[in-house]
């Protein structure tokens, strides 16, 4: 077994206003290759003004098997969302 | 850049009727299939074996053109060329890095390249031997990857869908790249032309046995189309190829070295399209069984590369355990 | 003037270009696929400079030279290139130390450059200063890992520094011509940098553990045309097929 070099996972920023958001991954030693690697990985035709990056490792995942419990008792509170609620159409818009 | 023809796909699974009826169902519903779902181990084992050969060939592919970088012969062609081999390089790793999410390494797969055990496409074991060559890669290799990825880019599974996105995109250059290539040689010295010409005609067949081998042939292929894992059939995808390659090379003045191809007007349900003559199947598993002109050549530069930088690697480990402490000791 | 001037942006020209042919020559050979991206881009950068840099000085000289005649069309004893850049890569160690010496010397290069009285060359410089400067980064953070990483790698790397060190002094070296092109405003004095040049490069064989180098014979000769051996091979093959179709169009 070959000893590996640690995964890194990519946030980009592609413009200012936007969030950073995923990309990919890669591999490097520490912080500092990982970030220099995303630039040159990643951002070889202007997609980005800012880099985030992540150890793989560092990053706790909700399981799909719960998916079920984390997200479906969220469905049925409709009254959570503006059209549950009735405003006359003289009001204007709110 | 690379192509469909999956080598040895083992689509065999064991979970019961139930959990298979009910993965096929979300599949069928066109949802996309991400790392950590439930999935059958043969859907696991395809997309790690089909991921991990399109990986290896982007990166084995950056030979047979690095071959030229040194070489290329203006200053414009050079930047071109390195910049699109420099994107081979970063499609293997958007593409080891999608076959990770499955939970095999990067350094796993890389020794399954190098002890053979892995295949990648066969075409990169032809060399290169004249800058036409260049434009030709870049127009039929490129073309036959592009038409083998934009379906992949719907592929079912999250992760090589999205990497596939992302490599599409940035391939949009290569083929135009070669295009131009072989256009400018076709404007210029009756040696250019030459040149052109001796290109397509070794590198003609090579393109069309990228598609792998015809339908019939292909063996678990049909579970790849059902779990949209594979859009569409190599032979399908291979007619394309052919439909749109071989209008551009008349424009070209190069002829496609297959005497027995005619206009079919049944062929493509009727709309018509380019009938081939034979392809040489034994030429196709010769070369991938690694009898091929480079195959040994080929892993050989990959090793090289793999054990000479083996060093630079654990340098790189050992001062970030270094740091590590320090930071830890600092604070 | 003119004509020192054009054989300065000769000497700049080669050097970025020999020093990018060199990087190319990594693509795909690289230790890890990250390095094989980050080399090119790094590369590509040269290159990209080169082209500028040719291209004004094929203007100024106005004999209708572009580009290609006169990266692909002059000799050996031709080129300008300092003798730094066209040593053979070696191992990633001599690659990266030689990246860094180099860049450490063209970014104050270029920063002064800005006040160039040639609007091109202040063109050309304003985009490479920010090129190099991710150089020095890029390259220095190698030098520190290989440096202070394993016993093997600091061995290599003091070995590249015993190899390429005697090239350095030559960066500072201004041939006539660039002492002409100098006094006239047009480009930066080269021993000016040498502050600028030792300040980066001790910050970084500091983090590196690496010693610096006693003194040693200073080698020069490439502004000359007087080179090692390894330049004529690389020529010999950068421009094989150019010189094999005179005159075809790429």
């Amino acid at each position: 077994m070959v000893e590996a070099t640690p995964l890194w996972e990519v946030f980009i920023r592609p413009r200012n206003g936007l969030s950073h958001r995923h990309v990919g991954s890669l591999h490097a030693a520490d912080e500092v290759m990982a970030l220099q690697a995303a630039r040159d990985v990643y951002t070889r035709r202007g997609e980005g003004t800012s880099i985030w990056v992540v150890p793989s490792l560092a990053i706790t995942a909700s399981d799909p098997d719960h998916a079920d419990e984390m997200f479906e008792p969220t469905a049925d509170k409709i009254y959570r969302h503006p059209t549950f609620y009735e405003i006359p159409e003289e009001v204007g818009h709110m | 850049m690379y192509s469909q023809g999956l080598i040895g796909a083992d689509g065999r699974t064991e979970e019961d009727a139930a959990f298979l009826a009910a993965f096929q169902a979300r599949i069928d519903a066109e949802e996309k299939i991400e790392p950590k779902d439930a999935m059958p181990e043969g859907y696991r084992r395809t997309l790690v074996r089909q991921i991990g050969q399109h990986a290896h060939s982007e990166i084995v592919g950056m030979l047979p053109e690095g071959n030229w970088i040194t070489r290329a012969p203006s200053l414009r062609r050079k930047a071109a060329l390195l910049a699109k081999v420099q994107d081979e390089g970063g499609h293997g790793l958007y593409l080891y890095s999608a076959a990770e999410t499955l939970g095999v390494s990067r350094e796993q797969m890389t020794e399954e390249l190098l002890s053979g055990k892995a295949k990648y496409s066969s075409i990169f074991n032809y060399p290169t031997l004249s800058w036409a060559d260049i434009g030709i890669i870049g127009w039929l290799v490129d073309g036959a990857a592009i038409m083998n990825q934009i379906p992949l880019c719907r592929c079912s599974f999250g992760p090589y869908a999205r990497a596939m996105i992302r490599v599409c995109k940035e391939e949009s250059f290569h083929q135009r790249q070669g295009y131009e290539i072989v256009m400018t040689l076709m404007r210029g010295t009756e040696a250019q032309k030459a040149m052109a010409q001796d290109a397509l005609d070794r590198w003609w067949w090579p393109a069309l046995m990228m598609f792998g081998p015809h339908d019939s042939e292909s063996a678990h292929s049909e579970q790849s189309m059902a779990w949209k894992i594979k859009r569409f059939s190599n032979d399908a995808l291979r007619q394309k190829f052919i439909d749109a390659t071989v209008p551009q090379a008349e424009f070209l003045g190069l002829k496609v070295p297959d005497p027995d191809m005619v206009w079919d007007a049944g062929l493509n349900d009727g709309q018509g399209g380019y009938r081939h003559g034979p392809i040489d199947w034994d030429e196709f598993w010769r070369v991938v069984k690694g009898g091929g002109v480079m195959n040994r050549d080929r892993i050989r530069a990959r090793r090289k590369a793999w054990e000479d930088g083996a060093w630079v690697r654990e340098a790189a480990r050992a001062h970030a355990l270094k740091r590590a402490a320090r930071k830890v000791a600092a604070e | 003037m003119s004509e020192a001037f054009v054989t300065a942006l000769l000497e700049l020209a080669d050097d970025h270009l020999v020093l990018g042919h060199r990087l190319s020559e990594w693509c795909g050979h690289a230790p890890m696929l990250e390095e094989d991206l980050a080399l090119p881009n790094m590369a590509l950068d040269l290159i990209g400079a080169a082209r500028g840099l040719y291209a004004r000085a094929g203007e100024i000289e106005g004999k209708g030279r572009d580009e290609d005649d006169l990266a692909y069309l002059r000799g050996e004893r031709a080129y300008l290139n300092c003798l730094l850049v066209e040593r053979e890569n070696g191992d990633f160690a001599q690659t990266m130390l030689r990246q860094l010496y180099f860049a450490a010397f063209m970014e104050p290069y270029w920063r002064a450059a800005a006040s160039s009285d040639d609007p091109v060359l202040r063109g050309i410089a304003a985009k490479a200063v920010k090129e190099v400067a991710y150089h020095i980064r890029h390259a220095g953070e190698w030098v520190v890992r290989m440096g202070d990483g394993t016993g093997e790698s600091a061995r290599r790397m003091a070995e590249a520094v015993e190899e390429l060190h005697r090239f350095t002094d030559e960066l500072f070296f201004s041939s006539p011509a660039a002492e002409a092109a100098e006094a006239a405003g047009l480009l930066p004095v080269r021993a000016e940098t040498r502050g600028a040049w030792e300040a980066t490069i001790r910050t970084v064989f500091a983090e590196a553990r690496l010693g610096w180098p006693a003194q040693v014979w200073a080698q020069q000769g490439g502004r000359a045309g007087a080179h090692g051996e390894a330049l004529g091979h690389l020529l010999a093959e950068m421009q094989s097929l150019h010189r094999a179709h005179p005159g075809a169009a790429w």
